[in-house]
């Protein structure tokens, strides 16, 4: 409701103050570990987990900023993607002989490389087909927020249900080399996949920050997150806007879903459900609709999850970045980022 | 199968799907009436289940490496109170209730003023942190192995092989009993309040209702019910392991039912969990591969995509209150 904020751009605000409190905070973690007070090495882990969640919840926060509803389906977009990863590396590329292990330092070979682009456009299709089929409909009916999410969770439901009666609803191993850790000082052990992990997530937010700020669709898709009838009143074709959303967003949560199989080297039809606590607290920490907002939550939610198995039991980890989330909605329900009420 | 068999199997199945009308008539009283998009029934259920577990089993035998310290033993110490009829049953369905209303209000008073879809991810998050809390928490329920020798209600009276009859008519009481009662509540000017919230909460604002506090009250009422859901199932299976409310059977089913049946209508919510059950339970006679879980979990979210599509007002749809009077 308060109407001096509305007219300033959250755009402009990143350039001031949040940078700084990211120092901030990385300076307290850094002096917290050299007291030893927390183990460094579960700050690594947690800025790894961290890019995983961020790189998916980028697209959840596009959804949710452009089209208003809560995807639930976001982290079942991640296991399919997932999972034909799985295949692709173990049925055709294994048959004509491609090794899906062992490229350079890295647990898994080169054929993933060759996956990767093929599964974000198939991702990507099915988000924008599931859009046409479904979304599409409630939206031009008029349908509420809730009616969205709702029909996003049915979706889920079947999405899970594929997934489960094609692979069968045990763990799948993911094909991989053990390789050896990086020894760094402060008894900080890095896998390189980590090191892959990161590189992947940056190069894939830094791209993204270029299309929304170099190219007309990016520009376009920032106004129609911002006030969508201004944006149909300004011409913007607010239909394509909203295709180019779901493709990106399932491109981004196809990605993450298989830097997190490339991470916990097992497939579960539950993984990305159960990832949806961590991604919504990342993207209502950052403010909805804002992905800078998401890539800080995202590394809030992971940091303080790793961390936290220091004293409490690691299987509490949703729990951690569910009392995060309550503590956000509670103080600050814009996020950091976010202005809009 | 004989036709003994399949009368016998047809009452073990309304069993379960009158457990589940229970549970969809408490969503009904949230989603249905209210508007409030809760998607953590299975904390509710697991609250209720727990609960009515905990007050009745006998305390745990160390002889048998179990880590849980609690065991109410309820029908022990009853017994003197005992003329026949299971009193403590009453004792532990009530207990189931007002815990999970008891729980609901802290959960409420954090969620309650969020918008829509903020309050279905909070609520999820709820269920599953207090999944984790009986599965990790040994202390307190015996963590993944979960609780046994849950008494059975008036286990003495027929032969095990019967038990099933007895029980679908204590499970059809309690289900009339509620759906009187939330008929009634629904029908009350505090129901037509809940209504107006869903349809417009800005007006029933400016009519001078407290928003806030009507929408407590009906989530503490639909958790109170889903609570005795929970108490209802412990005494029917008679064991309860975090297992048991995995977000699929405890959460998602209910919901295809509520939607199907037809959301806003309670003739429709009991209906609807008949219908999706009868279903559930008939794809599992089906040839091949079609009989398995996986398929079932896929046929439940496309129902629920389907029904909100092609025909929003489920099976039955909401009575009209004002206008049904005209022709």
């Amino acid at each position: 409701m308060k109407q001096t904020e509305n007219t300033k751009s959250f755009w402009n605000l990143i350039k001031l103050t949040p940078v700084h409190y990211v120092l901030l905070v990385a300076l307290v973690i850094i002096i917290l570990s050299l007291l030893s007070v927390i183990k460094l090495e579960l700050v690594i882990n947690g800025l790894v987990m961290g890019s995983i969640i961020a790189m998916a919840s980028m697209g959840l926060t596009l959804v949710y900023g452009n089209l208003k509803f809560a995807h639930m389906a976001h982290g079942d977009f991640m296991t399919l993607s997932a999972y034909i990863v799985l295949f692709i590396l173990t049925v055709p590329f294994h048959y004509i002989g491609m090794r899906s292990t062992g490229l350079g330092p890295f647990t898994f070979g080169y054929p993933l490389l060759i996956a990767i682009p093929f599964v974000v456009l198939v991702t990507a299709s099915i988000a924008i087909g599931l859009d046409r089929i479904i979304y599409r409909r409630l939206r031009n009916r008029g349908s509420n927020s809730v009616i969205l999410a709702m029909c996003s969770l049915g979706v889920a439901i079947a999405g899970r249900g594929i997934v489960q009666t094609i692979w069968g609803g045990d763990i799948e191993q993911f094909p991989r080399l053990s390789k050896l850790y990086y020894q760094l000082p402060m008894d900080v052990r890095i896998p390189p996949d980590a090191i892959f992990i990161a590189g992947v997530v940056l190069i894939s937010t830094f791209s993204l920050h270029l299309f929304l700020t170099r190219t007309k669709m990016g520009k376009a898709m920032r106004a129609t997150a911002d006030n969508t009838e201004l944006a149909k009143v300004t011409g913007i074709n607010t239909e394509l806007v909203i295709r180019w959303t779901w493709a990106l967003s399932g491109g981004f949560a196809a990605i993450a879903g298989v830097l997190l199989a490339v991470f916990q080297a097992q497939l579960l039809p539950s993984m990305g459900w159960s990832f949806l606590i961590p991604l919504f607290a990342a993207v209502i920490l950052g403010g909805i609709g804002n992905p800078y907002g998401a890539v800080i939550g995202a590394m809030i939610v992971g940091i303080s999850g790793e961390v936290s198995t220091q004293w409490i039991n690691p299987t509490y980890k949703p729990v951690i970045a569910f009392a995060i989330l309550i503590i956000m909605l509670l103080l600050r329900p814009q996020g950091i980022l976010g202005t809009r009420d | 199968m004989d036709i003994f068999g399949l009368i016998d199997y047809t009452v073990g199945w309304a069993v379960v799907a009158g457990i589940y009308a229970v549970f969809s008539l408490g969503l009904n009283v949230h989603w249905g009436f209210t508007g409030l998009f809760n998607i953590g029934i299975a904390g509710f259920f697991a609250i209720g289940a727990y609960t009515s577990a905990l007050i009745t089993t006998p305390p745990p035998k160390e002889a048998l490496f179990e880590d849980f310290i609690f065991g109410g033993n309820l029908p022990e110490y009853l017994g003197f109170l005992n003329f026949g009829i299971d009193l403590w049953f009453l004792l532990a369905i009530l207990a189931a209730a007002a815990m999970a209303g008891i729980i609901a209000i802290p959960i409420g008073l954090v969620t309650i003023r969020l918008k829509g879809d903020y309050l279905a991810i909070t609520t999820l998050g709820v269920a599953e942190a207090i999944r984790l809390i009986f599965l990790n928490e040994k202390w307190l329920a015996n963590g993944s192995r979960g609780l046994y020798n849950i008494p059975k209600f008036l286990g003495d009276v027929v032969t095990p092989a019967n038990y099933n009859y007895l029980y679908l008519i204590v499970v059809l009481i309690v289900l009339g009993f509620l759906y009187v009662m939330v008929t009634r509540a629904i029908n009350s000017p505090w129901g037509r309040v809940l209504k107006s919230i869903r349809e417009d909460e800005m007006t029933a604002q400016a009519n001078g209702k407290n928003v806030l506090n009507f929408k407590l009250q009906a989530f503490i009422f639909g958790a109170a019910i889903m609570g005795i859901g929970g108490a209802l199932y412990a005494h029917n299976i008679r064991f309860v392991s975090p297992i048991s409310f995995d977000p699929l059977y405890a959460t998602f089913v209910i919901w295809a039912m509520l939607m199907v049946g037809g959301s806003g209508n309670n003739k429709g919510a009991i209906l609807g969990a008949f219908v999706v059950w009868g279903i559930w339970a008939g794809t599992g006679f089906l040839p091949g591969f079609i009989a398995s879980p996986s398929i079932r979990l896929f046929m439940i979210g496309l129902l629920i995509v389907v029904v909100i599509l092609l025909r929003p007002d489920g099976i039955m749809g909401e009575e009209r209150k004002i206008s049904q009077k005209i022709p």
